[in-house]
């Protein structure tokens, strides 16, 4: 009996440093920002005018902004991160948003069953059940500012996805999407972004594929959009099937990005070109 | 919905060479793209941005089709006292929107 339980230990060993091979000891993790060009960087680092500037001032006037037949704002329950310092008297209640989206996508009851959502389904979430309004559409102008507005308190922060229980089998889903093979190219996310990253694909180079920076600015979008955008461009772009916006995969394969960038700065709203 | 952002800086030293930035949303719909029925799309831009120092006019922009969206405009001037800089931008369809910084000057 403790034969076997030591096999089996020592085959799962095996098998989770096979399957840790290929990725990225944290010492050579870049962000993308360490891979743009000069210009592009100073556009991110310049907050103030940036090109997601409009983006956070519309998400923080939709924070305030009372709606639906209830009439409560986001600040209504959670308080502003103005009024952090403050003796506000809603603070106990969460207080401001500050390294939230850093645990983002997070395992949550929906209904009978616990899967992951991403910060701009927990928006939703909130727009449904508190404010009793419909949600926001995916990449909406409205949900996007909102998400970049709360993702923004975490700026500087590392990312902390746990592992836990709840999220495990999850990950798994998310790191095999990531290693599977697929599309009329058969590419794996992992051929380019762990194997090849720092070399070139025509023009480009290819980064690390760590979403530090979400929602972000993209110049070729010319306008701010959100990580399912940018995975549902890359699948378009291998010539694989892309599933809809808020699909589970695409939300797993978000968790295990996230997960796979633990310990990395979050750069919200992040420009990239 | 205006929505401009001005940065300058709040304070400088006198005969200092100030740097500031200004952010227009707009679309800047350039009067020349037409729709997928082939109707023309009409204008509709910012054409002008002033600025005063303490009333004193500083910099005049006019801008043109063709100018990106949300157009960025960076220019610079010499802190000579304490004061106000005050922004105007005008435009088409009347089109107006503006924003005021106070500078310390030491």
């Amino acid at each position: 009996m403790t034969f076997f339980a030591l096999l089996f230990a020592v085959l799962i060993a095996l098998c989770s440093t096979l399957l840790t091979a290929g990725e990225i000891p944290l010492a050579e993790r870049r962000s993308g920002y360490e891979l743009m060009s000069r210009e592009t960087r100073a556009m991110q680092d310049d907050e103030a005018t940036g090109p997601a500037a409009f983006s956070l001032l519309d998400g923080e006037a939709l924070w305030n902004r009372k709606d639906g037949p209830a009439g409560v704002a986001c600040s209504s329950c959670h308080a502003s991160p103005r009024s952090e310092s403050g003796a506000s008297p809603r603070s106990e209640s969460g207080a401001s948003m500050k390294g939230v989206a850093a645990r983002y996508p997070m395992v949550k009851k929906a209904g009978v069953r616990k899967i992951p959502i991403n910060l701009e389904q927990q928006i939703n979430v909130c727009r449904t059940e508190r404010q009793k309004t419909p949600p926001f559409a995916y990449e909406s102008r409205e949900l996007l500012a909102l998400t970049a507005y709360v993702a923004r308190q975490s700026r500087g922060m590392p990312i902390a996805i746990k592992r836990d229980e709840a999220a495990a089998p999850f990950i798994a889903a998310g790191r095999e999407a990531f290693n599977r093979r697929q599309g009329q190219l058969n590419l794996s996310c992992a051929q380019c972004h762990d194997d090849n990253w720092g070399k070139r694909l025509a023009g480009s180079v290819i980064p690390q594929a760590h979403p530090t920076g979400y929602p972000i600015y993209r110049l070729e979008w010319q306008a701010v959009g959100s990580l399912q955008r940018r995975l549902r461009n890359c699948l378009a772009g291998i010539r694989a099937e892309t599933p809809p916006y808020g699909a589970p995969e695409l939300v797993e394969l978000e968790l295990f990005l996230m997960y796979r960038a633990n310990g990395m700065a979050l750069e919200t709203p992040a420009v990239r070109p | 919905m205006a929505r401009v952002v001005v940065n300058a800086p709040k304070s400088a030293k006198r005969g200092e060479v100030i740097e500031i930035r200004t952010l227009a949303g707009h679309a800047m719909e350039t009067g020349f793209r037409r729709t997928q029925t082939g109707e023309l799309i009409p204008r509709d831009i910012i054409t002008q941005l002033v600025c005063t120092y303490n009333g004193v006019e500083v910099f005049r922009a006019e801008l043109h089709p063709a100018m990106a969206a949300n157009p960025l405009l960076t220019f610079t001037t010499v802190a000579t006292e304490s004061g106000t800089l005050e922004f105007k931008w005008t435009g088409d369809n009347g089109y107006a929107a503006t924003q005021s910084a106070s500078i310390t000057v030491t």
